[in-house]
């Protein structure tokens, strides 16, 4: 377990988390992670973050072969959930650090999560910056990307962005450097970690955006806290990716989201797709059953359409639909077209609750549900197939 | 008017400027937005929002 030097007496010291398929209780890691904290060696060694609890060793390990602990001087908290202040007690035992800087907002957050007593905390505010020997520090507060107490440091020395969760990517790799994977795998975790994370804090992403970008910071490497770090002109490539997410333009495709039963529902999601494919629209078609609903997620950001679809089940919808709803709203999505359909037995109104659901999230609705009494047949097929196309029109018209 | 910060994500309501994406028109104080109005960046009650001295 080697730290790796990602600039001069700038040290990855993080740990890799090949295991671990749960982020945080609420979306699914398919390709694990990394907790990423930064050893910097100067006149004052400067420790950026701390990883997830258990993996405490691992990283002691990689900061041992830099310094000894006892020997680092501050620790900077960008960020404190527990993925990457986890460790924070007992770092601060064993290094008895002269200082730990956080934001104000941190101050409170870490006073609530440790309960400590004793802790030399000092309070940085965007603009407060210190000096740590041939380097300085620049503190930047980043509000609700994505908690409250979130923050990012600047060394201008070394051009380096320790951007905390901002840029982060849900990957477990051997590599450490974003130029250094395959490209689509790299950009598929920016976007499911944005999808699922950072997307309802996208008009903030777009004016801290812009503030980095009045600030000219000159900036060649971007350390986030999870996943593969951003160096020379990736840097680039990854601020116009999240400008990207954060606008929510939408793209010529559509996700259908559905569970069924006795696959009456699910005939009738295949009909609703043959209408968008009528309009050259690219379908995701998600059993909720096989498809978490992160995963779904993941597809919903850049499409234009959300198609939901559920059974009538004792007079609402299906656990797994009510789920991804109740998912979806949190994340706020922008700009979406949406649609209703489901079979039912005799009571029928799950697409009445599903448009509800769909208009709470203020989405267009330009076609009526399409509800099926038990089997559907070649007349109700028909409808979906309609459905799909009038769909298609409206995604025509809104991505031009 | 006075202006109001969410102590929770420090946004901060400027009277001047309400509120549109929420239905706050412009010129409306703080204490005439209605009680069940939220934060619109961290979702936090209107308790709890301090005052900018």
């Amino acid at each position: 377990m080697k730290p790796v030097e990602i600039k001069p007496d700038v040290f990855w010291v993080g740990a890799v988390d090949w295991v671990s398929r749960d982020f945080h209780g609420y979306s699914l890691s398919p390709m694990g992670t990394t907790y990423n904290a930064y050893l910097v060696k100067d006149e004052k060694i400067t420790l950026f973050d701390t990883v997830k609890p258990e993996f405490q060793g691992e990283m002691l390990c990689r900061m041992a072969q830099v310094a000894k602990p006892e020997d680092i001087d501050y620790i900077v908290v960008n960020h404190l959930e527990p993925d990457h202040a986890g460790c924070l007690p007992q770092m601060i035992e064993m290094i008895q650090p002269e200082k730990v800087f956080c934001s104000p907002m941190g101050e409170k957050a870490m006073k609530a999560h440790f309960h400590y007593e004793g802790w030399p905390v000092e309070v940085v505010k965007t603009g407060d910056s210190i000096n740590i020997g041939k380097r300085d520090i620049h503190f930047v507060e980043t509000r609700m990307l994505h908690w409250p107490d979130s923050m990012v440091s600047y060394i201008p020395q070394d051009k380096l962005l320790v951007c905390n969760d901002a840029f982060g990517q849900n990957v477990a790799t051997s590599q450490r450097f974003a130029d250094e994977i395959d490209r689509a795998v790299l950009f598929h975790a920016m976007k499911e970690y944005y999808a699922n994370i950072v997307l309802p804090f996208s008009p903030i992403v777009l004016k801290t955006l812009d503030l980095l970008a009045e600030m000219k910071l000159d900036v060649d490497m971007l350390a986030p806290d999870h996943g593969l770090i951003f160096r020379g002109e990736d840097v680039a490539y990854a601020l116009n990716t999240y400008r990207e997410f954060a606008e929510q333009k939408p793209k010529n495709k559509a996700v259908i989201a559905y569970d069924s039963m006795w696959h009456s529902t699910e005939k009738m999601a295949l009909a609703i797709a043959e209408g968008l494919q009528e309009h050259g629209v690219d379908v995701k078609i998600m059993w909720l059953k096989a498809n978490h609903h992160s995963a779904v997620m993941t597809e919903v950001i850049d499409a234009a359409a959300v198609i939901v679809g559920s059974p009538t089940h004792n007079n609402g919808i299906m656990p797994n639909v009510a789920k991804v709803l109740n998912y979806i709203k949190g994340l706020k999505p922008q700009n979406k077209i949406g649609a209703a359909f489901g079979s039912f037995g005799w009571s029928g109104e799950s697409v009445k609750v599903i448009t509800e659901w769909l208009e709470s999230m203020s989405m267009e609705l330009p076609a009526d549900p399409v509800k099926v009494k038990h089997v559907p047949n070649h007349e109700s097929l028909a409808k979906c197939v309609e459905l799909g196309r009038i769909i298609g029109q409206a995604i025509q018209t809104k991505v031009g | 008017m006075d202006k109001y910060v969410c102590d929770v994500c420090g946004w901060e309501y400027d009277p001047a400027a309400g509120d549109p994406d929420t239905d706050v028109a412009p010129g409306t104080a703080f204490e005439d937005i209605p009680e069940d109005w939220v934060c619109p960046v961290c979702g936090a009650p209107k308790s709890e929002f301090s005052k900018v001295e």
